[in-house]
């Protein structure tokens, strides 16, 4: 299991989900990505990608005005 | 055992192509979805920039489709060439800037070579949730056929909710769907789409009154049209195309443009270009941060910076200070009378 990071900031939904779709495409499953974005339509938006492709959410945080969703592919 | 077959839907997170999809998986079809990311789509982030859509629900409406229907949303990102699409529509423009016909033969001849590069999932056919007579430009019954032809398609376009008012396609001539069991809907109505939504149990389906693209806004297209025109090109980078949805936007002299926030949200959006582009904010009093898109000389800050006075708290005060920062630059204060309402312009609102 490798864990990797995506920088999503500045983009407006639904560049963020679509940076997380074409990651993860490269990952395996069982890996970690930290996407980090500032769009708070992020927060529903990623998580609804994620579970309608098998995917999942398991943690989300916010630093200094940037959210971290945290996705283990997969699920 | 008889092969269970297989489509993949455009979804543009509208209510049509919602339904669309049902209507195949009730007959057994296994559906995927595919939207096509243009940058002029209508998605509800980009209104929540602004502090009162805040309390809206922040959601994707393609993605909130293809939960609905329990399907797979493969989202693509099409800016760079939709630009073609845009710049040079084979069948022009509807009322705005809206290359309606061309955008939906671009997005199905994408489906096709989304297929093709996924031929391992085996897909037999693509649906599409049109409807004849829905759309003035790109949905009536002739252009059905050139989207079809044009977009390279052909016989395995489906169109679930109209299907009975056109020719059999591949997907009923061999069986795999019953053309009984599809709809014959037409024109502008959209009670017999809504009853079937009511049918299948869906509400709190999206129903942007414009469509799903800004380019059939009047404004947002005025405004696109005075950014080719200033630059004497038309020419545009996704930077653009989002600045056009936020603020409001003046054109005091040709060679720029004011962008000034209508509120806090869109400040807060506006302070990510800071390092790009020229800025005014009042500093004395509260004020909209404002961007500077284009070339402004020196000699044109007391200008810009009487009226980005004008749109702050400060409007009716003798004098109010301002600062402009000029990327890599040292921030330059300006102590300015706000202009009065009358001295801004009508003529400056793009």
């Amino acid at each position: 299991m490798s864990h990797y990071k995506l920088d999503a900031r500045r983009m407006l939904c639904p560049m963020p989900v679509i940076k997380t779709q074409n990651k993860v495409k490269e990952l395996a499953e069982g890996d970690i990505l930290d996407v980090i974005c500032t769009d708070p339509g992020a927060l529903s938006d990623i998580p609804a990608w994620a579970r309608i492709n098998g995917h999942k959410v398991i943690a989300n945080r916010e630093i200094d005005d940037e959210l971290i969703i945290t996705v283990r592919v997969g699920g | 055992m008889t092969k269970k077959h297989k489509a993949v839907a455009l979804i543009s997170g509208g209510l049509d192509s919602l339904l669309a999809v049902r209507v195949l998986q009730e007959q057994g079809i296994e559906v995927e979805g595919i939207n096509f990311y243009t940058g002029f789509c209508v998605e509800g982030h980009t209104h929540a920039i602004r502090n009162h859509d805040k309390d809206k629900q922040k959601r994707n409406n393609a993605l909130w489709s293809a939960e609905q229907l329990g399907i797979k949303l493969h989202i693509v990102d099409v800016i760079e060439e939709y630009k073609d699409v845009l710049l040079n529509p084979k069948h022009g423009y509807g009322a705005n800037m809206n290359p309606c016909l061309d955008c939906k033969i671009f997005m199905v001849s994408k489906a096709v070579e989304w297929v093709k590069e996924n031929r391992k999932n085996d897909f037999d056919f693509i649906i599409t949730g049109e409807v004849i007579g829905q759309r003035p430009m790109s949905q009536r019954k002739e252009t059905m056929p050139i989207i079809s032809n044009e977009s390279g398609a052909d016989d395995i376009l489906l169109r679930p909710l109209c299907a009975k008012n056109l020719p059999p396609t591949k997907p009923e001539l061999e069986g795999w769907v019953d053309r009984e069991k599809l709809y014959g809907f037409s024109g502008r109505n959209r009670k017999p789409q809504m009853a079937l939504a009511k049918q299948f149990g869906f509400t709190d389906y999206a129903s942007p009154a414009g469509g799903c693209c800004f380019l059939t806004d009047k404004n947002y297209s005025d405004k696109l049209v005075d950014l080719w025109d200033a630059r004497g090109s038309r020419e545009y980078e996704m930077d653009d195309i989002m600045l056009l949805k936020v603020g409001r936007h003046l054109r005091p002299k040709p060679a720029f443009k004011l962008i000034i926030a209508r509120d806090a949200g869109e400040s807060k959006y506006l302070e990510g270009y800071r390092k790009q582009f020229v800025t005014i904010q009042v500093t004395s009093h509260n004020g909209p941060l404002t961007m500077v898109d284009g070339e402004i000389k020196a000699e044109d800050y007391d200008l810009v910076a009487g009226i980005v006075a004008r749109y702050g708290q400060g409007r009716d005060a003798e004098q109010v200070e301002v600062e402009i920062a000029v990327p890599g630059e040292e921030k330059q204060t300006l102590h300015i009378k706000p202009l009065s309402a009358e001295q801004v312009s009508v003529e400056w609102h793009v």
